[in-house]
């Protein structure tokens, strides 16, 4: 056959053309937004009237106005104690789940189902269970629980954390079983043969091979912490209180913009969070050596 | 995994010209799909409609205002009035996007206040006259809060809505407590609450505008109405004004004693918690508005026909500059026109004729709600029902005999200082603002 040529090229052009929707969806849903926001923050605007030129006002009343930093510190501490609290249990589930059995499969579908609800759902259910006077403090022998743990300015921003993990825990344990399902069951035969026990197995054979779970894992988690928004809405009441503490970047941005209408610092708000979560998947992909995925299972 | 074979080739993957095939499918749908996004959006809005219908938004626990809708579309099948209710919370918001993108409806619900003059600003709202939409036979003081610049922009579309003092008769008689009269009153009805082991005063810190209220009331009836009337007239330097600073030392106090519990800042508004607390005899009192009134009705029936429930006017402050007559809370909620409608006529004969007539005026009444109407006098005598008799009596003479009445703050202010405002009203509340601060605070967010 003469094709060689002709087949490469075509198939680049396919290449592209199957790129092409997504690249276009994102285009036009990522990028434009993108650049918008960008020149918004430029710009004063309160949703109503006419669009009129600001330069860098937005900005240094961003940068020098402390809630926005209070925010951030609120939104970086979400993003490490969610990872901290996330990871181990997410990978004890996900060890727990990845053999086959019945008991297991149940288990599996139980932890998974708060996945399935949405957050205006969970934060509204949580709500109700947290409430003080008719929560689960108001039950026999669980009256220890009966605080403020949504009203307390020290417990809030810890009890929506412990909720958001309620919620992503299940996908990461998920993610956590298909890992460990994909490790060559030859592996821990030798290492049987070896005299290796369970944990021995586990920390020398089940961690490293699951290292690229781990860094897709807390990749998905930091980020998405960055961004999270929906729940923490619904669990404040819209306000990111007690006074301010629970009020994370995304909430700070969404009340300039939305309740306070200053679309304009809403925007500068908004680009803040791109740079930064663009700067830390970057970090995380190049501190991981995601990009290079060497193989793991060389010679296997 | 393998793909099912496509071309009857076991084995073999569909070849390039099948992907072509495939790839250019999804491109299409996309391409469709978008552009359809670009077409779409509520039809027959204020920008683009052709026909004589008109379309109008309202809150969806407004169904007393959706009969007059009713009514008007029974008496003009050929250009109906298409009503959408929306849930309360992200209302506003909705509301602002849609006005920003010309998407607006003809007829729009609203607070009046400080964010609908926003709109009013903008150009984006037609004034109303006696004449055209029949604005005279509003109580005045009602329509003070949809007046700017000496013209009226909206009809009042529901009942009045002071907030009143609420309690449950027998906790107070139990803890041998009158209902309070002054503030140092409460302050003692508070200790003796406290000491009965019940939550003095239910409070649904979370939601944060229910703290406002008592900020509210006690610099009115501490330092007068003129204080924040200047403030809402722009006057940000007002916040400084020593009697703001009072208002937050006593809301301290009444936190410091005990007055709201342990766990009032854990309690959201719509959990309806702090409702609950009240008809089920775990806290005392309640400072509310009087939509309170028909979510007792509906949640507690009995706690209502057993007339256990009480109310009052928030207590006064002996030397204080304030009248203890005075009312604060929302006046009523308007209905305004969207400039750009194309069919003003038929919203005005709307607003002349179904809105608020003598049969949505029985409907309120029968409801427990007074509306802002004129002479209801005779009215208010034909109730039947005693309990209700009485507590419609109650907020009529309240706000008749108000020398004002004072919009809620976060809705008589723009909209940019609402939540400014929630915020340093529950860092004062919480203690985390010396009271001294809340005004410095303000006064920077106003100017």
């Amino acid at each position: 056959m003469t094709l060689t040529a002709s087949t490469r090229r075509r198939s680049g052009g396919s290449g592209l053309l199957m790129a092409a929707p997504a690249l276009l969806l994102f285009g036009l849903f990522g990028l434009v937004p993108l650049v918008g926001v960008v020149a918004l923050s430029l710009a004063r605007w309160d949703g109503l009237g006419s669009i009129g030129w600001a330069g860098l006002a937005n900005w240094g009343d961003t940068l020098t106005d402390g809630a926005t930093w209070q925010a951030l510190g609120l939104t970086v501490k979400v993003m490490a104690v969610s990872w901290l609290v996330q990871t181990p249990i997410a990978l004890a589930l996900g060890v727990f789940q990845a053999p086959r059995g019945r008991v297991r499969a149940l288990f599996a579908v139980l932890f998974f189902l708060p996945l399935l609800l949405s957050a205006v759902a969970i934060g509204l259910t949580w709500q109700a269970l947290l409430d003080p006077s008719f929560g689960i403090g108001a039950t026999p022998g669980l009256h220890w629980l009966a605080q403020p743990l949504l009203g307390s300015p020290d417990l809030a921003l810890y009890t929506v954390i412990f909720v958001i993990a309620w919620q992503f825990v299940p996908f990461h344990a998920l993610l956590y079983q298909a890992g460990i399902r994909q490790i060559p069951t030859a592996l821990y035969e030798a290492a049987a043969l070896d005299g290796a026990g369970p944990v021995a197995r586990f920390l020398h054979i089940t961690l490293p091979q699951l290292k690229y779970t781990m860094v897709t894992s807390s990749t998905l988690m930091l980020v998405g912490s960055l961004t999270y928004f929906d729940l923490i809405f619904v669990l404040s009441g819209g306000t990111g209180g007690p006074g301010t503490a629970t009020r994370v970047l995304p909430l700070a941005m969404y009340i300039t913009g939305f309740q306070a209408h200053d679309m304009g610092r809403a925007s500068a708000v908004a680009t803040l969070l791109v740079v930064f979560g663009l700067g830390l998947s970057m970090l995380m992909t190049r501190l991981s050596g995601f990009t290079r995925m060497d193989s793991q299972q060389e010679g296997m | 995994m393998r793909r099912i074979p496509v071309d009857g080739n076991p084995g073999k993957l569909a070849g390039p010209r099948i992907r072509r095939v495939l790839a250019s499918g999804v491109v299409l749908t996309a391409a469709i799909t978008l552009a359809a996004c670009g077409t779409s959006g509520p039809s027959g809005s204020a920008g683009n409609s052709s026909s004589k219908s008109l379309t109008m938004w309202a809150l969806n626990d407004q169904t007393i205002l959706k009969d007059s809708v009713d009514a008007y579309n029974k008496d003009h099948p050929d250009a109906k009035i298409t009503l959408r209710l929306f849930a309360n919370d992200d209302y506003k918001q909705k509301l602002r996007v849609a006005f920003g993108a010309n998407q607006a409806p003809d007829i729009f619900f609203s607070w009046g206040g400080g964010a609908l003059n926003d709109y009013v600003k903008a150009g984006k709202v037609d004034a109303l006259t006696e004449s055209g939409a029949g604005t005279g036979r509003f109580t005045p003081s009602v329509m003070q809060s949809a007046t700017f610049d000496g013209k009226v922009y909206g009809v009042p579309a529901n009942g009045l809505a002071p907030v009143v003092l609420y309690y449950n008769k027998k906790v107070l008689a139990d803890a041998g407590v009158e209902p309070p009269k002054t503030y140092d009153d409460l302050l003692a009805a508070v200790k003796k609450l406290k000491a009965k082991d019940v939550v003095p005063i239910s409070l649904a810190a979370n939601s944060k505008w229910p703290t406002l209220m008592y900020l509210e009331y006690l610099l009115d009836r501490e330092g007068g109405a003129q204080v924040f009337t200047d403030i809402a007239a722009g006057d940000a330097e007002k916040w400084k004004d020593p009697a703001v600073t009072e208002a937050n030392q006593r809301l301290q106090e009444l936190a410091k004693a005990g007055a709201f519990g342990d766990n009032a800042s854990s309690v959201s508004y719509d959990q309806g918690a702090s409702t609950a607390l009240l008809y089920t005899g775990k806290a005392g009192m309640e400072l509310m508005g009087t939509w309170e009134y028909a979510n007792i009705a509906k949640a507690a029936p009995d706690f209502l026909k057993d007339g256990d429930l009480g109310y009052t006017a928030f207590p006064s402050i002996p030397g204080g500059a304030g009248d203890a007559n005075s009312i604060v809370g929302n006046p009523s909620n308007f209905l305004s026109l969207n400039s750009a409608t194309k069919n003003k006529s038929a919203a005005l004969s709307y607003f002349k004729d179904y809105v608020l007539d003598d049969s949505q005026v029985d409907s309120y009444l029968a409801a427990g709600s007074v509306p802002p109407v004129k002479g209801l006098e005779s009215k208010l005598a034909a109730v039947e029902s005693f309990t209700d008799k009485d507590w419609l009596t109650f907020v009529y003479d309240l706000v008749q005999n108000a020398p004002g009445f004072q919009l809620s703050w976060d809705q008589a202010l723009p909209s940019d200082q609402a939540d400014p405002l929630l915020t340093n009203t529950d860092k004062s509340f919480l203690g985390q603002l010396a009271p001294a601060d809340f005004g410095t605070n303000m006064s920077k967010a106003g100017s």
